[in-house]
């Protein structure tokens, strides 16, 4: 618990946006220690949160800090992409992403996350909320009593990752059909048109012998 | 033989003078009960611009229960953009929104930008200005026409479609594409603008300001589009946005955002002298009317650009290979339909490890089920039609 209180106070040292740093305040005061970690994300606040406060945490963003207006819900699974014979498998077409599992900005306890942005229509702020997941029980609670507009949205995040929300009136499919099986934003989930045939654009820029990628200027 | 008889001499029909005035009455007194009827509007219908299904439970005539059924246009693009390259990606998002597809690229190409730290030079900056505006001017333009189409006039639907053309000219005049331009980079846009466009541009605006006033003339100061429009699919306004209803949607109910004046500063819009429309009604006819609004204000910015375009070079120098250091941005621009945001999630690889796509009528919709309850089946065209979505921007 100790060093993640370090880890708001180092942020807070070097604030290039005064608002995100006033918003990130107020975020500390409400949440206390179920704020994980906070980062200015090229000028939008970021928040990573507790589990248990996912829910009351777009509830304070909603009451206290004005954000009226909900954007977008989604999650993101970071495991890297695992192919089905190593990295030297069929799709070599795809872009090559590293293959330890890092995560991006405030972090992550695991595989799974979810997060949304809030933002104020009069204010002119926003605010991304992030939150863990577990991994084999995917669930967080729903922001549907809070922003009737997470009804869509946590159905989309449910049918593609798999992450329940507990407290969404009906969770059924959005866009896939019934009876599908899996979850196709996973990143286990393999895109089986480029298992078949793999994308022959990439080509183009994949670097010419003898030239590293680095300097590959005008 | 004649036809016509009196009605007493119609066989059941002898009733005295002066009983039929009660026996109507009695027949008001009965409460019929008619049953729940469900009605599947779709997925191909006119008013849903593509394959939007709408289950609508109805009592009478009356809407109690309506369910949007989408995904018969899913395409997966958050996925795909995990197998392609970030110029490879731009391809794939003209398709989302395909009538103000130049809109669609701008932010995706600004959030890349932005992780890379470089910045377009100012004439692509203008460029992009001049292209996006004109992209909002054709999406729109072909609501203002085809809102008529909704409520049965059918001559402004043409005006739209023909009006349209002379911008998408434009469009492709510069890009190549009428419909799909590709012409974002990187750093800049592929090619400076052609030799007279510029005249050209000038008098398509002219032709759209006088389709604007034909628009005012002929639906907005009509007394039946009034009639069917007013008071008809009210959104209110902490709603709306608690909905994520956005763009025009939003500014029609009262509240005064616009991210092209409110947002982050993105392109050129804070050298511009625009206004922002607002309406406070939230009905059809304020959605209506909002866009008319804008539309004239888009020709005004795309004048202002013309007067003042930078000159000098349309690409920042940028590496051959375009690798995308790591971080994560979240860049919204206010596209023709309304917020268009990218999540963009890189590993410092050559494609992006995710991206999230916030597109604006899959919000818009997700209000269907609230504002359908209670309206008459002919309203519900109506409705749909004044929300102005484009499929492909809810399925993605």
């Amino acid at each position: 618990m100790s060093d993640e209180v370090v880890a708001v106070e180092t942020a807070e040292a070097d604030i290039p946006d005064p608002v995100v740093g006033v918003l990130a305040s107020r975020f500390v005061e409400a949440l206390g220690d179920d704020l994980l970690e906070w980062e200015d994300s090229f000028g939008t606040l970021a928040i990573r949160v507790k589990p248990d406060s996912w829910a009351p945490a777009a509830a304070f963003a909603k009451s206290e800090l004005e954000c009226n207006y909900l954007s977008f819900i989604s999650g993101i699974d970071w495991q890297p992409v695992t192919r089905p014979d190593g990295d030297e498998g069929s799709d070599l077409s795809a872009p090559v992403q590293p293959t330890e599992m890092t995560f991006g900005v405030t972090g992550s306890a695991g595989r799974f996350q979810v997060f949304g942005h809030v933002q104020s229509t009069s204010r002119h702020w926003g605010v991304t909320i992030k939150s863990d997941v577990d991994e084999t029980d995917p669930r967080i609670a729903s922001w549907v009593a809070i922003y009737p507009g997470a009804d869509w949205h946590e159905r989309e995040c449910w049918e593609m990752y798999g992450i329940v929300f507990d407290g969404h009136p009906s969770l059924r499919n959005l866009y896939l059909p019934g009876g599908f099986e899996g979850h196709p934003l996973r990143k286990d989930f393999p895109l089986l048109a480029r298992e078949v045939k793999p994308w022959p654009g990439l080509v183009d820029v994949e670097p010419m012998p003898g030239v590293a990628d680095a300097d590959g200027g005008e | 033989m004649t036809t016509t008889q009196p009605p007493s001499q119609l066989p059941g029909f002898e009733v005295e003078a002066g009983s039929l005035g009660s026996l109507a009455d009695a027949r008001l007194a009965v409460e019929l009960d008619t049953g729940d009827m469900i009605l599947n509007m779709g997925p191909q219908h006119p008013a849903t611009h593509g394959t939007l299904r709408l289950v609508v439970r109805l009592d009478g005539e009356r809407v109690i229960a309506a369910d949007p059924v989408i995904g018969y246009m899913h395409r997966g693009y958050e996925k795909l953009t995990e197998f392609r390259t970030y110029p490879q990606i731009t391809t794939l998002i003209n398709r989302i929104d395909w009538l103000s597809s130049f809109a669609n690229e701008v932010p995706f190409i600004h959030a890349a930008e932005q992780l890379m730290g470089i910045e377009a030079p100012p004439r692509a900056q203008h460029i992009r200005t001049l292209l996006t505006e004109l992209s909002r001017i054709a999406t729109i333009y072909l609501f203002l026409g085809e809102m008529g189409l909704q409520v049965g006039a059918l001559t402004p639907a043409f005006w739209g479609f023909r009006d349209r053309e002379h911008v998408l000219n434009l469009i492709e005049g510069a890009t190549g594409g009428r419909f799909h331009p590709n012409f974002n980079r990187i750093g800049g846009v592929k090619d400076d603008l052609p030799w007279g466009w510029i005249v050209e541009c000038r008098a398509a605006m002219k032709r759209i300001l006088d389709g604007c006033d034909d628009f005012e003339d002929v639906l907005v100061g009509n007394e039946i589009f009034q009639a069917r429009t007013r008071g008809v699919g009210i959104i209110p306004a902490e709603l709306g946005a608690a909905y994520g209803v956005s763009g025009a949607n939003l500014r029609a109910s009262g509240v005064d955002w616009d991210l092209r004046r409110d947002g982050k500063p993105y392109l050129s819009y804070n050298e511009l002298d625009f206004k922002v429309w607002t309406h406070q009604d939230g009905d059809s006819f304020a959605r209506y009317w909002v866009r008319l609004q804008e539309t004239r204000e888009s020709v005004r910015m795309v004048l202002q650009l013309l007067d003042g375009l930078a000159s000098g070079p349309v690409m920042a120098k940028v590496p051959r290979i375009i690798k995308v250091p790591a971080g994560e941005v979240w860049v919204e621009t206010e596209n023709p339909l309304g917020q268009m945001g990218y999540y963009v999630v890189s590993k410092g690889a050559i494609g992006p490890f995710r991206v999230k796509i916030r597109s604006a009528s899959f919000s818009n919709v997700s209000i269907l089920p609230w504002l359908l309850r209670g309206l008459y089946v002919p309203d519900v065209v109506t409705v749909l039609g004044s929300l102005y979505f484009i499929l492909g921007d809810i399925d993605r």
